[in-house]
Formats: structure tokens, sequence, C-alpha cells
């Protein structure tokens, strides 16, 4: 809707401009900047084109990392989404347990990522940590530093236990603004638990889980801290994300042209599945 | 004086508004009459200035201020939403826009008292907005729109969240607060009976544009064309095909009516032809019906009238639909056969292009038939 | 179908009810027919929608029981009732299609799809949904919405009672006039039992064959439309049923005449009522005709509503309203009289006979 033109808001919001462009357009343009050159050190550049982006493309370590980082949102998606919908749906609707519930849910999104991350480094661990230990003791062969499997269970349980609770707050706020009358007529229909679900809740969720596995996408695409400070990428290479891939690259390695390519690629990636997704959700929808 | 020149509203693609001139007296009382989507809400965002128009421009007193925005314009409006202030008290809720305005201590005590007793709410100052009903908590937003002595009100279906009744005595109470205050009042509503009640000056609106405006009861007497009088119409109008010959209108089955004399010179073809529900009437009027054999669909009773939902074939396997309004009981079943009388003197004649030939036979305007100005002289009209 | 005995029932919405305030709902002792047509009509808060919600099982009464052709039903809850609801805004399954959003309630039932197809598409045409059977519900207009939700009670052959709650709230006044008139004829048709809750007059009115008028919890008056118009049993019924309201005027009597300030009306008959009783006169507008040798009055107000003129008049210090047809012309020394069958008289509030 086009609302009133007014001058002086511009003068309101210019500093958020300000601040928005230092923020991400320039440290975007100097991404731009170095995925197209050359550098040693000492301020030297020299052009190189797309060479970085095709020496990206056509790297295995890149394959690879991007195959297990596909692997990794896929299934956390998976987990979280219909697991954050059945935690909603199952909470009171209202009285002093649905307040406790809601703090509860609330509690993991407040830690600090690094925390998330040490926490569960000590909870797994196989010598000490409640989780390794108890697993160890019943007689299961677990190790996440040394396997890879346990090492990616974990870190799945890990981003599991920290965000379900972020799906888990978005549906039920979803679920709590359906008008009463349809759960009667959904009654007076004879509709079994599975129709209400099915024909009245997840129609009206569907916005709310749109947004939800948006924000689940784009969060879990770019990890770094938690599986960083859990597993450092290991063992090998078998969590190593491309985040963590990434700042090898820059940091440990000083590709910086190599790297900025390679955050050139993930940023256009995001972008592209992201609009894939919303375009085809909301494909037939009618306003 | 408010005035709108040439205004359309175009969103993404579709026009909400089109090519709409209407002029607005300083003291007048204002209806947008109209169904749902035909422009109302669109329109009065336009003249508060919250909106923008795509063409044309909005004067007060002659000065542009099509780009003025609404906390520069002196504008109050009330929604169909009872939109108050649950922190404040009533007093507090019809002081706001005073103390925002940095009015005395005593101005505002007086203005809050003079204009809590106008809308009766002298015994409710102390108590929170939702601890009242809907009808006082309407009153106290119309309330503070009526303090801020804006030179414009708007008014949003403001009657459409409240209970029959309660509609009702507002209804009556309305027209004696506004004609107390300077300001011009635009009130929105979709209910023709509604815009009768509040009298004033109807602009009726049907897809983005103001079919006419006028004194509301010359609208509802003599409509311009055949979508005035069916938006200005309920029950709905009741419509009919009549091709004239000569002295006479000829129905389906030979049935005929006499033009009346102001329409002789028209040229004989095909004619719509509208009639109010309460025109159809069980028993003959002498002289002035004609009989027409219908069928009855169903029958409503309010124990004081009936609605008579009645099929007539227009055309042989060409039915249409009619109301027929009329005092007393009468309980015809469904499918019943009976005769109708139609009132012959109420006719209102539209070429097929919707335009009208003749209004109620009394009230027909002197420049029927040409281009006509959508603007009138507010209260006084233009004829 | 079913008849409905509300049996002696109240209810509080606080667990200990003290006193009769406390209930919202007063006691309400009550058959409803098989087959009849009735209206809650009251404004908001005179507990219409309490009452609704105890025939539909949302509430348990606190006192009393309800019983659908004589078995109990008090504590059945919603969907073992057999009853189907049109709320007030549309209800409907934004994913399915008009078809299966009427199917759905007999599929839910088990019935086999034969037998969902002959009965939806009888559905279809009685409601005049033909045109919509393959479109998708969502995005379609209020008053098919409204239809549909009909037609999903329609559908079912063992409905005991179909409930409204104010149904035509967002529909535009044109399509009231149909969709009105079309839930009349669907009952005159197939004799549903249907209870229908509003603050419309007219709606209420139009629509049943007995309008319940309530107040307070309480119920004033059941009766035909024109029982309530004639005869209406409290002042409060007067007022609320007709547009503009019974006039209602303070009046002394003695034996069969009433005097109204200096003026004296006779009536059809003597009245009897307690001394210490506030008594007064009630005369719809539709009975108060211009006499020349009238009653004078002074007119403050002339409504022209189109067809018809609400006038607006001073009687003895009492204000009144009358009502004028669309050409019939305001005499320049208004005088009134009022039609003798027109006249009740109340005592208390409440309506007294007249005797012979």
């Amino acid at each position: 809707m086009q609302k009133t033109w007014n001058n002086k808001a511009w003068f309101l919001v210019l500093p958020v401009l300000l601040i928005v462009a230092l923020n991400a357009v320039v440290p975007l343009m100097t991404v731009v900047n170095y995925s197209v050159q050359e550098t040693f050190g000492d301020n030297l550049f020299f052009f190189e084109g797309t060479r970085w982006f095709r020496e990206v493309l056509h790297s295995d370590r890149f394959h690879a990392s991007l195959g297990r980082q596909f692997l990794f949102t896929f299934t956390i998606l998976m987990i979280e989404i219909p697991l954050g919908v059945i935690v909603a749906l199952s909470m009171p609707k209202s009285g002093v347990w649905a307040s406790v519930c809601l703090v509860l849910m609330a509690l993991p999104l407040l830690i600090p990522w690094n925390v998330v991350g040490a926490m569960w480094n000590i909870f797994a661990l196989p010598d000490i940590g409640l989780l390794g230990y108890s697993l160890n003791a019943l007689g299961i062969d677990y190790n996440f530093t040394r396997q890879p499997v346990s090492a990616w269970l974990t870190v799945v349980m890990m981003d599991v236990w920290h965000w379900t609770s972020l799906v888990v707050l978005l549906a039920y706020a979803g679920l709590q603004s359906i008008d009463g009358a349809y759960y009667q007529a959904a009654r007076i229909d004879g509709a079994s638990r599975w129709s209400v679900f099915r024909y009245i809740q997840l129609p009206k969720l569907k916005h709310v889980l749109i947004i939800a596995f948006l924000l689940r996408f784009m969060d879990s695409f770019m990890i770094y801290t938690e599986p960083f400070v859990l597993t450092g990428g290991g063992p090998g290479n078998t969590t190593t994300f491309l985040s963590i891939d990434l700042v090898k690259a820059a940091l440990g390695e000083f590709n910086l042209g190599i790297a900025a390519a390679m955050s050139l690629i993930y940023f256009l990636m995001t972008l592209l599945v992201c609009w894939l997704f919303y375009t085809l959700s909301m494909k037939g929808e009618t306003q | 004086m408010l005035e709108l020149k040439n205004i359309s509203k175009r969103v993404e693609g579709d026009l909400h508004i089109d090519d709409v001139s209407l002029r607005l007296e300083k003291g007048s009382l204002n209806v947008l009459l109209g169904p749902t989507l035909s422009g109302k809400t669109s329109l009065m965002r336009i003249m508060a200035g919250l909106d923008q128009p795509t063409n044309g421009a909005v004067y007060i007193d002659g000065v542009d201020v099509t780009g003025v925005p609404v906390q520069k314009r002196n504008v109050a409006m009330v929604y169909q939403q009872f939109i108050n202030y649950p922190a404040l008290s009533v007093y507090e809720n019809i002081a706001s826009p005073l103390r925002i305005a940095g009015k005395d201590r005593e101005t505002i005590d007086r203005e809050v008292k003079r204009v809590a007793q106008l809308l009766r709410l002298e015994p409710y100052l102390d108590r929170k907005p939702l601890n009242l009903s809907g009808g006082q908590q309407q009153r106290t937003a119309l309330a503070r729109a009526i303090v801020k002595n804006a030179d414009l009100v708007l008014l949003d279906e403001p009657l459409a969240n409240l209970d029959y009744k309660l509609r009702e005595e507002l209804r009556e109470e309305l027209p004696k607060i506004f004609s107390e205050s300077g300001a011009i009042f635009v009130y929105a509503t979709t209910e023709p009976t509604e815009a009768l009640l509040l009298g004033g000056n109807t602009a009726t609106l049907s897809e983005g544009r103001i079919t006419q405006y006028d004194e509301t009861v010359d609208v509802y007497r003599a409509p311009r064309d055949l979508v005035t009088a069916q938006t200005f119409s309920d029950p709905p109008l009741n419509v009919l095909q009549m091709a004239k010959k000569g002295d006479v209108f000829e129905l389906s089955k030979g049935i005929t009516v006499r033009v009346p004399d102001d329409l002789r010179e028209m040229a004989d073809t095909n004619y719509t032809v509208g009639f109010r529900p309460h025109h159809l009437s069980p028993e003959p009027i002498p002289g002035h019906s004609v009989a027409l054999d219908v069928r009855v669909r169903v029958t409503e009773l309010t124990g004081s009238e009936s609605f008579v939902h009645i099929f007539y074939e227009e055309e042989p396997a060409k039915q249409i639909t009619w109301v027929m309004l009329t005092h007393g009981i009468h309980d015809f079943d469904v499918d019943q056969k009976i005769q109708v009388y139609l009132d012959t003197r109420t006719l209102m004649v539209f070429d097929l292009d919707g335009r009208v030939m003749s209004g109620s036979s009394s009230q027909i305007e002197a420049d029927i038939g040409q281009e006509q100005q959508m603007v009138s002289g507010g209260e006084h009209g233009s004829h | 179908m079913a008849r409905i005995n509300l049996d002696h029932i109240r209810h509080a919405y606080s667990p200990n009810p003290q006193n009769e305030d406390d209930y919202a709902l007063k006691e309400v002792d009550h058959v409803w027919d098989d087959g009849g047509a009735y209206a809650l009509l009251g404004p908001s808060g005179c507990g219409k929608t309490t009452l609704l919600n105890i025939i539909s099982g949302l509430l348990v009464p606190s006192e009393g029981k309800i019983l659908f052709d004589g078995q109990d039903v008090t504590h059945l809850n919603t969907q073992d009732r057999n009853i189907a609801q049109v709320f007030q805004f549309p209800v409907v399954y934004d994913t399915m299609s008009v078809f299966d959003n009427l199917a759905f309630p007999l599929r839910n039932r088990g019935m086999g799809e034969s037998d969902v197809l002959k009965r939806v598409n009888e559905t279809i045409e009685m409601l005049d949904l033909g045109a919509w059977s393959k479109r998708r519900a969502q995005g379609l207009s209020a008053d098919l919405k409204q239809k549909i939700s009909l037609g999903r009670g329609m559908v079912r052959s063992d409905v005991n009672a179909i409930l409204f709650d104010e149904p035509l709230t967002v529909i535009d006044p044109h399509m009231k006039w149909q969709l009105r008139s079309q839930l009349k004829l669907l009952h005159k048709q197939f004799s549903h039992t249907m209870v229908y809750v509003t603050h419309d007059q007219t709606e209420a009115l139009t629509f049943a064959d007995k309008v319940v008028v309530m107040l307070g919890g309480e119920i004033l008056q059941i009766g035909t439309p024109e029982d309530l118009f004639e005869r209406p049993s409290h002042t409060f019924v007067g007022y609320f049923i007709g547009s503009p309201g019974m006039n209602v005027l303070p009046i002394a009597l003695e034996g069969a005449s009433a005097h109204l300030g200096a003026q004296a009306i006779q009536l059809s008959g003597g009245v009897s009522v307690q001394p210490s009783a506030k008594v007064e006169m009630g005369i719809r507008p539709e009975y108060i005709h211009f006499d020349p040798n009238g009653m004078d009055v002074a007119i403050t107000k002339v409504e022209d509503i189109g067809r018809e003129k609400i006038i607006r008049a001073q009687l003895e210090g009492s204000e009144i309203a009358l009502v004028l047809n669309e050409n019939e012309p305001i005499p320049a020394d208004p005088k009134v009289s009022f039609k003798g069958a027109g006249i009740n008289i109340y005592a208390d509030d409440w309506r007294v006979d007249m005797g012979a």
C-alpha cells in the first residue's frame, strides 16, 4: 500500500541506513572484491576474474562439505519441524502450565551458541559426560571424537535440542490464533483427531511453518559455532560443514580469494533455495 | 470545504477508486453508501490523507492538500471496531486529543464534560472502556472524534458491530450530534436504511465510482441510473424488461402499462423498469395498478409486515425473482400461484445502458439524459 | 429431527451461585417442537448464547436436563448429540473443494462413496451450489461459505437440530435477503428443527415460527412474530420488536378508561392492577394515526426513510413515534388517535389482560 510521502522521515532512518551500509554492504563488497583477486599480503592484489569460483565449484572438498551440509540441514529440518509441531500441539492451551511450558521452551534459545557447544561437548564425553558415560555403560560403543556416526548423532541431537524450541514457539502461536469455532465445527462433523490436524491446524499453520522452515534452513545452512566447539569438524572432516570449511580456507590456509568465492556461492545458494521454497509453497494461494 | 477532483486509486493494477469528484460543504453530513469492496474505505483513507491518490487532487478550503500527511490535517476517524485506549479512563480517552493539542486544564475539563453530556457518557467517565458495553465503547470513540474539533470526521461503518437496537438509538442521535459540530462528516455504510435514517447527503458507490451524490432522499427517490437504484434499495430493487410501443409499455404476456406522459417521446424500444418491493401489493390500487401472475417462492412474516419472495415469468421459461413488501400478514404457501398488483405510478425507467429515463414521475429532474455532473451544492442540493 | 426438552435448566458461570443474579441463564422450562424454527432474540449479554451453547453441548447447565426426543443428552458432548451449527464467521475447510467440504461429515461417519456422492449432490442442489462444487472453499465469498457451513449440516440425514449463531453478521444487505429467504425455504421444504440466535429482530421474526425474547438471562416471551407484535408481554419486548419500538406512556386507570395527562382513552375492557403498580400503556407507532378529532400533538422531527416516514412528536409531555406511509400527508394541525386493538396495558412492565 502506498503511504504518504514524508521527506522528514528519511532523516530519521538515515542513521540506520548508514549502519546497515557499514555492517552489510561494505563487507559484502569487500568479499566480492576478494573473490575476484589474488593477494599475498602487503595489500598487493592481482585480478583473477572467475578463477576462484571455477576452482571452488570443481573442488572435491567443496562438493563433500556441501553434501554434508545438505544432509545435515535436511536431517535437522525433518526432525525439528514435525517435532516442534507435535510438541506445540501437546502443550496446554491456557493456564499456569501454559506459561511454565513456554518458559521451559524458551530456555535453550537463551543460551549462547558456544556455550551450547561446550555443554554438549562435556555432556557427551565418553569418559566423564553423563550421556557418553551412560551409553557406554549400557554397552553401546559411543565416542563422538573418534566415530563419525557418533559425531553426527551428537551434532544433530545438539541442534535439535537447541532449535526445536523456536519451531515450537512459532507453531504454538499459530495454533493459538485458530478460532474455537473451527474445532467445534470439526467435532460436529465427526472429524477424527488426525482430520482436525490435517484439515484445520495444518492449513492454518502453513504460513507460520514456512517462516519456521526458512529460518531454520538459513540458520542451519550457515551453522558454525556449535559443531566447531563440539567436534571441530572431526573426526577427520566428517562434521566439517560449509562454514567450518570456509573458516579453514580463510584463516587456516589464508586462501582469501577461495574463501570469498565460497561465501558468495553459499550466499547465492541460500537465497536461491529460500526463493524457490517460498514461491513453490505460496503457489495456488489466493488472497 | 473538502473537494476531491478526479481522484483515482490503483493498487497493484486493480482500480479501487475510479475518477471520483466530490465537494463536501462545512457542517454537512455525507453518507457513502455501497456494498463491501465498493471503495468506501479507500476513498475515506484518501480524504484523511492516509493514502495518496494515484491521480487527482484533494483540496481543503481551496488549498491543495494532496501530499499532506494525516498528522498535519485536522482529521478524526471512527472505525467499525471500538478503538479506545484500554488503560485510560473514559474521561482520559476523551481528553486525549485535547492533551495532545496542549489545551489548558480548564478547557479540557469543560470540553470533555460537554461532549460526554452530548453522548450521554457522564455516568461512565471514571470507568475503563473495556468495562463498558459495546454501545458505550463506541460512544467513547465518537466522543474522542468530536472533542477534537476536527475539520473532517470520518466514520467507517461505526455501528456495524453493535446490536440492532443500539444501532437504532445511535442512528437517531447521531444527526443531532453532528449538527452541533461544524465539521464535515463522512459516514460509510452498506445499509440503505441507515443512509435514509441519517439523512444529509448520500453518495452511492459502485465498483469504485460515485454513481450519484445528492440529498439522501433525492438519491433514493430519483436515482440517476439503475446501479444507484439497486445500491440504494433494501430489500433489493425489482427489475423487469418492457418494450415501449407508442403509448404503452408491453409486458411479456400481452399486459400493457400506460407510458407516463413525460416519457411519451421516448424511442420505441426495450427498457429496463425498476420498482421498489413496497410498490407491489396483494390488493389492487384502483386506477393505478396492473395485475401480474406470479408464483410464490417463500414468504417471510415479521408480525406486522410480509416479505413475499415471488417468481415472475418474464419470458417463457425465463423466471426472475422479486420481493413484495406489504403491511399485514399474508402467509402464502410455497409455489402458490397468486396475483400481485404493480403500482404503475412509481416505475423507474432505464435505457438498456442503465441510464434513467424517469424517476418516480413526481421527481423528474430537468436535465435528465444529459451528461450529469457528480457535484452538487451541499445542503441545498442541485434542484 | 428432534423435539427439544429444556427441563428446568439454569446456568451460572461461577461454581457457587448465591442468588438469582449469579445465573447467566435463569430458569428455562420449555418444550420445543420437532421441526420447529426457533429464534433466540435479545441484546448482547441476555443469555441467548449461553442457551445455545447448552443445546449444542459446549456447556453443561448447572441445573436441569436437556432431552432430544425424550433422550437425556445433558452430559453428552457435541459430537454425540448429532447437531449441526453455522457460526457467526464462516467455518469452512479451506484446503478442500466445496464438494469435499459437504462430504466430510459423511465420510467421517464411514458412509460409502456412492451414498456420499448421492447425498452431497442432493445437498448441492438444495443450496444452489452446483457452480462451485469443484472449487476450493478458500477465497469464496462470505455468503457462499455460510451456505457450505449450512450444507455440512443438511447433508446428514440424522441431525437432531441445526443451530445458527448470528449467521448473517458478515453478509452484505443484498445477500442477506437472498440467504435469509433461502433458509426459510429450506425450513419449509425439509422441516429441520432449527434454533437461530440473533440480536436482529428482522432476522428473528422472518426466520422463526416462535421467537424467544430474552433479557438479563430471563425469557420474557415466547411467541409467534404476530404475538410479539400485537401483544408484547413485557414493555421490553414491545421496545425491542419493531422499528421504532412500541411507545410506552405513563397512564392512570379509571375503570375502562386510561388517563394520559389530560386525555382520556377508552379501553376495550376494565383492567385490574395492584394500586402500587407502575401502570403504562403500550401502543405501536403503526397504530397511531392522524385524526382531525384526535389528541393534540407537537411534531418534533420527521424522518423520511423512503417507503415510510417516522414522525416523532410530543403528546401530553411524552415522546411518541408514529409511522406514516410514503404518500400520506402530514396535517398542518396534527392531532392523533390510537387504534383500540393496538393498545396494551402494562403493570410494572408486564402486560395485563383487559376484561371484555
